[in-house]
């Protein structure tokens, strides 16, 4: 076989045949899969994983939750019992974490406060869930006048200054963990809403729901079963970044006195009773509720950072 | 912004017509003439549309009228002495959280994964994480009590500003801080800074002069929050430092069913609130050309 010479200049009638030969189609190499096909949260899992930050966070979290659970019944003292000889005794071997101006033990309402703020914060999450998904979803979905007026609604709402309205509420309702909840989610779906609506109105035009009306699908089953799961990331890292926020207002409202009362015991609260002790030094009747409201948000707020790395398709490799 | 005010209004005066307890019912029983002629001092008597239709008219007047629990004072007395102080210390929070926030940014993104980088998003986060009644305690503790250096409360001069402002300053510096650091190094990828590059400016001339403005954008959107969440935030650092400013009126008034004075400091607050997130729409046609209020013509 001749080969080419590289000096000279051909055109196409001069090449021969025989410069090509066939190569034959290899089927079962061009289907094999090269890597272990990952769906979607297994890739996300994956990636999350190597956030060594947000991995932290998480496990942070995690042992929160079972503190929060198991932590009030460790101690033999109750969130409320008073004992005022025993008035803020350092850390010791009976008191872990010390006792308040009232004889309280820390460590107790410490757990008690965890309880409070978890539940606080997750409740707002998976209300704000459920109400900015639907609105949201209906009015990406629909479209046209329905989208423009649910959008009018959003954008008033959008301008109250939601604390404001939180305090007022507060003040109608009287103190107390339903209402702080309530009046938190009032306004608090919005964002979600929002990041829904925007979603949901770029996925719809793609092909997948086109063919899945064309086959006479429900408009309630394309939501659920073709919008939301292509939306979930975004939702889930709204989700995550909503809980400190909720954990942030329960403990200024409390501080404020507005929000949980005494007794009973929230991370704002103790912080609040302590603020005349630490003047004179009793620094662990701050130092435990104020550690714990900044590492919890500190947790959430990596863990949602890096979900939303793990969760945004755009990086996956 | 009208609509929204008249929501807002609405709504307060809403709430407070449903809050159990009135201003007037005091602990020991009043003459039932008296508690009678109170009431008719403070129009409460009237049916609630007429009360209504009075309030609307205080406020478009911008008369809210008399505070019923000192009564020698009105409602526009404690506004013009609470206010100036609120927004002397508002204002000054929100200079040092920008300019400080963008510096921050910046310097992350020009050393994108050094340590800079790392040591200025660290900060962020924490300044993101410490609630900022946490920070102010810790501030009095540490500057006021332990070292002696700064003075604990109180708004008199210059030397006590620095603890509350950077007490409030740091959660929204420190979002200002990523949000920069993040556009900045997306900016900077960009041809037109690669160009200038290639003229041979300095780094610091391309940054101030090319592609900050591109990278202030987000920093102008969440601006609004920004401010409703000082706003907010000062209502604590007032409490905390015993700052006279509104904060302290708002939460007496409440506490105390003092209905002007709810009413007014929560109009005011909303108004002001409202004109100020104006103000930001407005900066941002001005900073991003592409960006236009009203439709003009058919293109």
């Amino acid at each position: 076989m001749k080969l080419a010479d590289e000096s000279k200049t051909y055109s196409p009638a001069d090449v021969p045949d025989d410069w090509f030969k066939w190569k034959e189609k290899d089927n079962e190499a061009a289907e094999a899969v090269s890597r272990p096909s990952l769906s979607y949260w297994q890739d996300a899992w994956k990636r999350l994983r190597k956030n060594k930050i947000a991995m932290a966070g998480l496990i942070f979290l995690i042992l929160l939750g079972i503190m929060a659970v198991i932590g009030p019944m460790l101690s033999p003292f109750s969130v409320r019992e008073q004992n005022l000889p025993n008035q803020f005794q350092p850390p010791n071997g009976t008191h872990w974490f010390g006792t308040d101006s009232l004889g309280r033990d820390v460590f107790t309402r410490t757990w008690y406060g965890a309880r409070i703020s978890l539940f606080v914060g997750l409740m707002a999450a998976l209300i704000d869930f459920f109400v900015g998904v639907i609105y949201g979803g209906i009015s990406g979905y629909k479209g046209g006048r329905t989208d423009n007026i649910m959008m009018r609604i959003i954008e008033i709402l959008y301008g109250l200054p939601y604390l404001l309205v939180v305090i007022l509420l507060l003040v109608v309702l009287g103190p107390s963990l339903t209402t702080i909840i309530l009046a938190l989610t009032i306004t608090g779906w919005v964002g979600m809403a929002r990041i829904v609506r925007g979603q949901v109105l770029q996925i719809k035009n793609y092909e997948f729901v086109l063919a899945s009306k064309s086959f006479g699908t429900k408009t309630k089953r394309i939501i659920r079963k073709n919008l939301l799961p292509n939306t979930m990331g975004p939702i889930i890292v709204q989700m995550t970044l909503t809980v400190p926020t909720a954990i942030f207002a329960e403990a200024f409202l409390s501080f404020l006195g507005l929000g949980i009362q005494t007794p009973f015991a929230s991370w704002g609260v103790m912080a609040n009773d302590s603020l005349g002790a630490i003047l004179s030094g009793k620094w662990w009747t701050l130092f435990f509720p104020a550690f714990f409201i900044s590492f919890t948000m500190f947790a959430f707020n990596v863990l949602g950072d890096g979900l939303q790395d793990a969760l945004d398709p755009k990086l996956r490799k | 912004m009208a609509v929204t005010l008249w929501i807002i209004v609405t709504l307060t005066f809403v709430l407070m017509i449903t809050i159990p307890g009135s201003p007037l019912n005091e602990e020991r029983g009043t003459n039932e003439v008296v508690q009678a002629n109170l009431e008719a001092h403070y129009n409460l008597d009237e049916p609630y549309y007429i009360q209504y239709l009075l309030y609307l008219k205080s406020i478009v007047t911008l008369d809210f009228g008399p505070s019923i629990k000192q009564p020698t004072e009105t409602v526009n007395d404690l506004l013009s002495r609470g206010f100036p102080v609120s927004f002397e210390l508002g204002m000054v929070t929100i200079l040092v959280a920008v300019i400080s926030g963008i510096l921050l940014g910046i310097l992350a993104a020009l050393r994108h994964n050094g340590i800079i980088d790392y040591l200025a998003m660290s900060i962020a986060v924490l300044g993101i994480s410490i609630p900022n009644f946490v920070l102010a305690t810790i501030f009095i503790q540490s500057f006021a009590v332990y070292l002696g250096i700064l003075p604990a409360a109180t708004w008199a001069s210059p030397r006590h500003m620095i603890l509350p402002v950077v007490a409030l300053a740091t959660g929204p510096m420190a979002i200002i801080a990523r949000l920069t650091r993040s556009t900045m190094i997306e900016v900077l990828t960009q041809d037109y800074i690669k160009m200038a590059r290639a003229k041979g400016l300095s780094p610091w001339k391309i940054v101030v002069k090319h592609a900050l403005k591109n990278s202030l954008m987000p920093v102008v959107t969440i601006m609004g929050t920004l401010l409703a969440g000082i706003l907010t935030g000062t209502f604590v650092i007032e409490k905390i430092y015993a700052i006279p400013g509104m904060g302290k009126y708002f939460i007496e008034s409440i506490n105390q069913r003092d209905y002007p004075v709810i009413m007014g400091t929560t109009v005011f607050y909303s108004a002001f609130l409202i004109f100020t997130l104006f103000l930001v729409d407005i900066a941002y046609g001005i900073l991003d050309p592409r960006i236009k209020m009203h439709k003009k013509g058919g293109e």
